[in-house]
């Protein structure tokens, strides 16, 4: 199998596994317990918090909190920080965010707020002056995702960071970092940004778990009441081994950037290139500057993209698609949309994203089956002669 | 995942009659690029008989095995027999669809429709193509009034979901929403108006299904069931052989007798038990 769907999920690493493994058999006490045996699990949350402040640079151990995924680490930065400014009813947002981001700003907007979706260009990019326009003093929260999961779109949010803190002090501005987590450096002690959130399936540690970074000048409520757990922030007996998991998952994927923005990045180049000059209906969604090294998205003009997933699983090939069809929704990529990729190439949209686990043979495999995937594919296309004129035009 | 049927994995790995007839005498299109999914269906006719077929389409692995396998069902056979077909029978011979993926099917009896179209002219009833003079419902994905009717018509949908699972209305901006529970409502209500029986016309109706679909059931288990008396919607049965003993039997009749006359006669049907 060649798996390269690493920013739907991501394989566990042994050595986070091996961390993780005596907190699920001997080591069981519950880390608030006070005899010895609850020492071990209450270290382990130690190192565990520690890791995670480094991987996010950040000054405190207290500004990290634990959560059960992405989407809660979210929904706990976004509710909570508007539940701290009830009296500011704005919200501004980009498009292109993540649907548990999205999805929260719309339950909102039936609840009085008015929320601002900001556009990005044809290449993905934010549209900051129009984010700056509509900053007032009356705006609560900013949100932006720090890397797009759909085309690796990196954004600027410290620079985005300095525009808000400057026009209104007091809005909160969170950052959805799950798909920049371990793929680009994160130093947040030296910008501006208020919270970001992370999840540990996305690098190398198992799903159920992920964490918010906090400022500690930033006002949070809880979403999930109950004990002391977190600094009361988020109740419920921490989830030890798992927690001990995205701490080693944090540290190994720390020390792998440099690997990230070499190595991967090289093999993703080699990927990108190679079905774009051996494939003549193929064009590039993602933009060539400020991406994540592992990501590439491709699209396949009027070849419908579930198709395509198909026939390359049928290949041991595992990738993922911005169709319609692939979803259960019957509309593609909003991310897509925005960014006003044209529809030929739109239901044909395939992502690509590898991992430190990705292996050059693995790479040089698709090159080879893609063309003859798409020879295959073109043939029952009913767009003969566009496909004939396109084909004529790349030659 | 979807959970595709080994047919439909078999027909979008191989599909078959793929390309395009030059000399067709009958071509028949459905969906667009815009709204993710085409096809375009080529008819070589012998006097009356399909003689060739084949097809183009832009779409998911179930689009195109429901087009791989419409030409199979087509050739050879005569228009008056492929105007029969319905996007039911092309899902059933795939194995059956995913709910959500019913809409395939429904364009392949759509474009088979605009081939026919063009066959019989005006004088014909069309079910799922399209009339430039069709009221249309859903502008997302260009769906008609006329065409939602057969849909629910044809594979009995009950509600909106369902609606959208077979014609994609209602499946983007979701404004119609309304107007598609506003023409279920319609149907059915109309259909409840059809289907108002004599108390005569009951009996015998009761009395068919219970021959024809409970009764063989029973009988595999070494037991059936006899009609009595039907009072109103009340219709008393009595259980014999195996089933008169059954601790099961109130079961049977509940979760089995009771939901299939519900389904083939009238939704008001109670069934009861007598000595």
């Amino acid at each position: 199998m060649i798996y390269l769907d690493n920013n739907a999920t991501t394989q566990v690493d042994k050595e986070v596994l091996k961390v993780m493994l005596p907190f699920l058999e001997e080591e069981y006490a519950n880390p608030s317990s006070m005899y010895d045996f609850a020492k071990k699990p209450s270290v382990a949350l130690k190192i565990a918090r520690e890791q995670v402040r480094d991987f996010y640079g950040a000054e405190d151990v207290k500004e990290v909190f634990f959560t059960s995924c992405g989407s809660e680490s979210a929904n706990m930065a976004i509710k909570g920080a508007l539940n701290c400014n009830k009296n500011k009813k704005h919200i501004i947002t980009t498009k292109v965010e993540h649907p548990c981001v999205l999805n929260t700003y719309k339950s909102f907007e039936n609840e009085g707020y008015k929320v601002d979706y900001i556009s990005v260009s044809s290449d993905g990019q934010l549209n900051i002056d129009e984010l700056k326009e509509k900053i007032t003093k009356n705006t609560a929260l900013v949100s932006v995702m720090w890397a797009n999961n759909e085309t690796g779109v990196i954004n600027p949010v410290e620079e985005i960071a300095e525009i808000v803190k400057s026009k209104s002090p007091e809005t909160v501005f969170f950052v959805d970092g799950v798909q920049a987590a371990g793929k680009i450096p994160m130093s947040v002690k030296d910008t501006q940004i208020d919270m970001v959130g992370i999840s540990g399936h996305k690098f190398h540690a198992p799903k159920g778990v992920g964490a918010l970074y906090v400022n500690k000048s930033c006002r949070l409520t809880p979403l999930i009441n109950g004990g002391h757990q977190e600094r009361g922030l988020r109740a419920g007996t921490e989830n030890v081994p798992y927690i001990a998991g995205i701490g080693k998952a944090a540290e190994l994927a720390k020390s792998a950037l440099p690997y990230e923005n070499s190595e991967i990045k090289r093999l993703r180049d080699k990927l990108e290139n190679g079905i774009l000059k051996n494939v003549f209906n193929a064009r590039l969604n993602s933009p060539l500057i400020n991406r994540v090294p592992n990501t590439t998205n491709i699209g396949f003009e009027y070849v419908e993209g579930e198709l395509i997933l198909l026939h390359l699983s049928d290949l041991g090939i595992c990738a993922s698609s911005g169709s319609a069809c692939t979803s259960g929704s019957l509309e593609p990529s909003h991310v897509l949309r925005a960014m006003g990729i044209p529809f030929t190439a739109l239901h044909g949209s395939i992502r690509f994203s590898l991992s430190r686990y990705t292996k050059e043979s693995d790479i040089d495999f698709v090159i080879e089956k893609m063309p003859s995937i798409m020879d295959k594919l073109t043939k029952i296309s009913p767009f003969q002669d566009e496909l004939m004129k396109l084909k004529n035009l790349r030659r | 995942m979807w959970d595709y049927s080994e047919k439909v994995l078999e027909h979008y790995r191989n599909p078959r009659n793929v390309g395009k007839i030059e000399d067709a005498d009958l071509i028949g299109e459905a969906g667009s690029l815009a709204c993710g999914d085409s096809l375009k269906l080529y008819i070589k006719l012998d006097g009356n008989k399909i003689k060739d077929a084949k097809f183009l389409t832009f779409g998911c692995g179930s689009a195109v095995a429901s087009s791989s396998i419409l030409t199979e069902m087509i050739i050879g056979k005569t228009l008056d027999e492929v105007r029969q077909i319905t996007n039911k029978d092309i899902a059933d011979e795939l194995g059956g669809l995913p709910q959500e993926k019913m809409h395939c099917s429904v364009m392949g009896q759509e474009a088979l429709e605009d081939a026919l179209k063009k066959y019989y002219g005006d004088g014909v009833e069309i079910r799922f193509a399209k009339e430039s003079s069709d009221k249309v419902v859903c502008t997302c994905f260009n769906v008609t009034e006329n065409q939602i009717w057969e849909a629910i018509k044809i594979n009995g949908l009950k509600t909106v979901e369902e609606v959208t699972n077979y014609t994609k209305a209602g499946g983007a901006c979701g404004r119609c929403k309304g107007a598609i529970q506003d023409i279920l409502n319609t149907y059915y209500k109309k259909q409840e108006s059809e289907t108002k029986l004599t108390p005569t016309q009951k009996i015998l109706k009761v009395g068919k299904v219970i021959e024809q679909e409970i009764s063989p059931q029973l009988q595999k288990d070494g037991g059936d069931i006899e009609l009595v008396d039907i009072e109103g919607n009340v219709v008393k049965v009595k259980l014999i052989g195996v089933c008169s003993s059954c601790k099961n039997a109130s079961m049977t009749l509940k979760n089995f007798v009771e939901s299939i006359l519900k389904e083939k006669v009238d939704s008001n049907i109670i069934v009861e038990q007598v000595d």
